[in-house]
Order: C-alpha cells, then structure tokens, then sequence
C-alpha cells in the first residue's frame, strides 16, 4: 500500500519505449489505418443515414452530425484499450518484451509509461484520422476543433492508463472479456454517444457521470458544434483528475506485477 | 588482489514466506568466469535476479562496480550485459532491428548502433541473417542472437543463465569459444548452469549452491581435489560376480556409494582395482575420470528435484 503511495520514478526513457512500438506499428501501419476508420465510419452509415430516416433530429442537429464527435471519442477509447489490453499484454507476458528492456537503463516504470504514451498516440491518431474524414465531409465544424486534438490526447492517455490496469490484474487473455462486456461496451451505449442521458433514468445519468467515457463525449460534442456550456470545465476537470489518478496506478500495479 | 566486480554479503531472498536464498556470500573478479551451479530450485536464478537489479534483496549487500544495486540501478545496468534463459527476443522486429532497438535502450544513437550491430551480427556468425524474422531463426540462432543483444552497450560484466540448455553440440561448443573469446578480451563474466561440462570449460571459479546456500566454492579443479578421487568405477547391481568383487577390493583404499541399480566406487588407485577387477572378467562396469558432476552429485545428493 505505502509502495503504491511513492511516485513512481518515470523519466525520458520512457519514450523509448514508446519508439519501440512506434517502429513495429509503421510497418502494418497501412492495415491498422484501414481498421481505425472502418468502424466509425460504418457506425455513421448505419445508425447516422439508416436511422435517420426515422429519428429526424436530437437537439436540433440532425442524427448523423449529433453521433459524430461521440464516434471520434469512441475511437480514442477503443483504439488505446486495444492497445494496452491485448499489445501490452502480449509483451508482457507472452513475447516477454518488458523481461528484455528492464534489464537496460529503461526501468518498469518507464516500461508502463511508455505502453501508455503509446496507447495514447494509437488513440490520438484513430480520432484524427476520422476528423480528417469528418470535416470535409461537413458532420463538424466549428473553430472550437481546434482543441479536441488536446481533448484526443487526455482522453487516450486516460483510457491507456485504465487499460493497462486491467493487464496488470489479468492472469491471462480470458479476462479481458470481463472489461470489454461489464465496462467498454456499457461506455459506449451509456455515454451519450448516440442519445442525449437526459432521456434516462435518473440512476442512469447518476451512473454514466462516473464513466470516463461521458466526460469526454461532452467536450468533444462541444467542440465540435461550438455550444460550450459552463459544465464542460467540470468534464474537463474529471478527465484530468482520473487520468492522473489512473496512470500513477497502472505504472505501480505493474511494477508489482512485474518485480519478482 | 583484482578488482572486485559484484561483491555479495549475506545475500537473502525471502519470497513470502519461502527461502529462496538464504544469506550467501560471494564475489566475483574482474575477467573471470565465475559460475554458479545447483539443481532446480537451489537459488540460483533469483541470485541472478538479484544482480541484475530485477529482484529487490529482502536482506544482505549486493554491490556490483562497487555501487549499492538498490541506489544505482541504472547505472549498473548501463555496463552490463544480460543473456536470459528463455528467448525474449522481439517478435515484432527483424534481426537487425532487434540489436538496433535494444541499442536504443542504453542511450547508443541510430548509426553507431547499426554499425555495432553489424559486428556483432558478424561475431556470431548471424550477419546473412540481419533482416530475417526472429519466428524464422533455430533455436541455436536466437540464443547467438540474445548473446549479441548482451553485447550491443559493450558490457563490462555479462550475466548468462544458463545460456546453452537446449542447444545441440555445433551450437554450444560455438557459444563456449565466443565465451571464452569475451572473457580473453577482459569481460567478466557470471554464469548459472547445471551443466557440468560447461562449468568445467568455460568457469575460472565457481560456487555449487542447493537449497539457497552455497555448498562449496573454489576453481574446477579445487573442488575435485576436495570432494572426489581421480577414478570413478561404475558397476550395476545384481550383475553376476559383483559382490565377490567388491569383497575383494577391501585391500584397496576406496570410497563406494550405491544410487538406484549402480555402485560407484571412487579411488585414487585405479591400477589395483583394475587388477583386481580382471580376475572377474564376466563383470561389466564403466571407468573414467571423475568430473564435476560427481562433485555436484556428491555435494547435492541424487535425489531427484521437483
């Protein structure tokens, strides 16, 4: 306990790590492109043109344009749990990646930083690659824009960090399905991504406040159409908060995973 | 007096609760092999974790170049080398890449790294290799490979455990000569093995440990003139005419130990036994010098480990 208290020792080394990943990713970069815009894109044909024809709009703004700055922080937060789930987890255990690099000046902390970092970066490129699609496309547009690359980031490291706690905990891959069924998937239905919460129960809204994912629909709703209520600080407050809170814990439990 | 490279005092590793190493004394000099041989489980891979600075000492002192390895960790590993047991190569990576991105780790910049690795690459007979897949290479390559790895910062001490199990003979004798190149060239070396003939090759001094203590210690050499006489005569039991033999062998000075269906006889004085042994030319037996494994035998007992 007083261990996971101490701050965990994370210097410029880190971002070796994060090179490290970085060069095995450029050279499938092609095929995970592909994959990151599939999904969304898919999502806004389906639900944005098919369901359309029955929802007229939400809040004023028609349905596809009021799905899409959700999608682009669905795609954070897909692309950087993947990422820390199934890759940091692979290195870890079954390629033994992190046994080779603690052996080097780069030590465990640094290890974990840098899966995060990396995490981060895989979310930060999936959102913008659909922004890029996004805006000629005429779905967002406001000055605003401007800042959700920064909100991309947070958000990335955000759900690096809580990713990489759960391979910390995982004995193998089978649990993994416990994070993605009991807390990625609620996320992605209960975050505001599709409808407004408002529509819900009370104990509902009460719920989805806890999940990261709201906070991050909130600021990237705002930025994209330009209506900026006064709450969207407090979104940006709680992101910041739980991501720092998330990331000192995810680099300590897997020092204790990984320290014999 | 050399200098001193890793420097153990009461070394202790407690694993909540279990032993592993229970307060070992050691040290290990500068351009030696030094080795540290022992059954499963005797400790001797936590003891490498420990220097490695991958394994926090629950007690004792463990100072490698002089510095604490708990207040120095970096600093320590800069100028050392690992070989691990089990692959860790990286699967995501080519040959090359692997050296240049481990390069990385220590600071090494792009060009210099790929010009080392290139010598290395050539070192170990790997370079026609350079841009293939590690999935691709035997086992005997990856294990050159982890060797060259330990090489990209140019180490002053490098830490092998056990770095020649599983490979077949061409492999291992390669592994030796470059081993015994490294150590010619002023590189310490710490090795773990439970194999007899590689400690006998490859180690100057050498500890046998079981248990988590250290049994003895001292060169090859030492230890058989301690432990056991130069010939070892092995019969198997029950074979017609091998208990009259024995009985005849009381003339000459002999140590016997019986394990499983085989007695082993050990004496200084093969030439009276072999006489005596002639005149029951219907027994069956093997003679050969004693090794280190009847040293580790003899120190660690023959029961099996888990």
């Amino acid at each position: 306990m007083i261990e996971l208290l101490t701050p965990p020792r994370v210097g410029r080394r880190a971002f070796k790590v994060w090179q490290r990943n970085r060069d095995t990713w450029l050279k499938f970069y092609k095929a995970s492109l592909v994959g990151n815009l599939a999904e969304p894109i898919l999502f806004l044909l389906a639900f944005g043109l098919g369901l359309s024809q029955f929802i007229s709009d939400i809040e004023g703004v028609p349905y596809i344009e009021y799905i899409a700055p959700g999608l682009m922080v669905a795609a954070v937060m897909n692309a950087a749990t993947m990422e820390c789930i199934f890759g940091a987890f692979t290195r870890m255990s079954a390629q033994k990646t992190y046994d080779a690099i603690m052996v080097t000046p780069v030590n465990i902390e640094e290890i974990a930083a840098g899966e995060i970092l990396w995490g981060a970066s895989k979310g930060f490129f999936s959102a913008i690659v659909i922004l890029a699609v996004l805006i000629p496309w005429g779905l967002v547009s406001s000055p605003w824009l401007l800042l959700s690359p920064l909100l991309f980031l947070v958000e990335g490291l955000m759900f690096a960090s809580l990713a990489l706690i759960v391979t910390a905990f995982s004995p193998s891959y089978d649990y993994f399905a416990y994070y993605f069924s009991l807390v990625v998937s609620p996320m992605f239905f209960f975050s505001g991504v599709f409808f407004p919460l408002s529509a819900l129960p009370a104990w509902v809204r009460t719920v989805s406040w806890f999940m990261p994912l709201t906070h991050a629909v909130n600021l990237s709703r705002g930025f994209s159409t330009g209506d900026l209520p006064a709450s969207l600080l407090l979104d940006a407050a709680w992101m910041v908060v739980f991501t720092l809170l998330s990331s000192w814990l995810a680099i300590k439990l897997i020092k204790r995973r990984l320290v014999k | 007096m050399s200098e001193i490279v890793i420097e153990a005092v009461g070394l202790y590793k407690d694993y909540s609760g279990f032993q592993a190493v229970k307060g070992i004394d050691f040290e290990v000099r500068k351009a030696e092999c030094f080795g540290i041989l022992g059954p499963n489980g005797a400790g001797k891979t936590t003891t490498m974790n420990m220097v490695q600075g991958r394994s926090p000492l629950s007690g004792g002192e463990l100072r490698v170049f002089g510095m604490d390895i708990g207040k120095n960790p970096r600093r320590i590993k800069a100028r050392m080398g690992v070989v691990p047991q089990e692959n860790n190569l990286d699967p995501d990576l080519s040959v090359i890449e692997n050296l240049r991105v481990y390069a990385r780790y220590f600071d090494i910049p792009k060009k210099p790294a790929l010009r080392k690795a290139e010598d290395l690459l050539e070192f170990i007979s790997l370079l026609e290799k350079k841009d293939e897949k590690i999935t691709n290479l035997s086992g005997g390559m990856k294990r050159r490979l982890l060797l060259s790895r330990a090489l990209v910062n140019d180490p002053e001490l490098i830490i092998l455990d056990e770095p020649t199990t599983g490979l077949d003979p061409q492999a291992r004798h390669l592994v030796w000569q470059k081993l015994r190149g490294l150590k010619k060239a002023g590189r310490t070396l710490a090795l773990t093995t439970h194999n007899m003939a590689e400690a006998a090759q490859l180690c100057d001094r050498l500890v046998i440990m079981d248990n988590g203590k250290i049994l003895d210690e001292g060169s090859p050499r030492e230890l058989l003139k301690r432990h056991v006489r130069g010939s070892v005569f092995e019969f198997t039991i029950g074979t017609e005419g091998t208990d009259d033999l024995l009985a005849c062998l009381n003339t000459i000075n002999y140590e016997t130990e019986t394990s499983g269906d085989t007695i082993f006889i050990y004496t200084d004085d093969a030439e009276s036994v072999l006489r005596e042994i002639s005149s029951f030319t219907r027994v069956g037996f093997v003679h050969r010098q004693a090794t280190l494994e009847d040293v580790f035998l003899k120190l660690t007992g023959r029961e099996l480990r888990e």
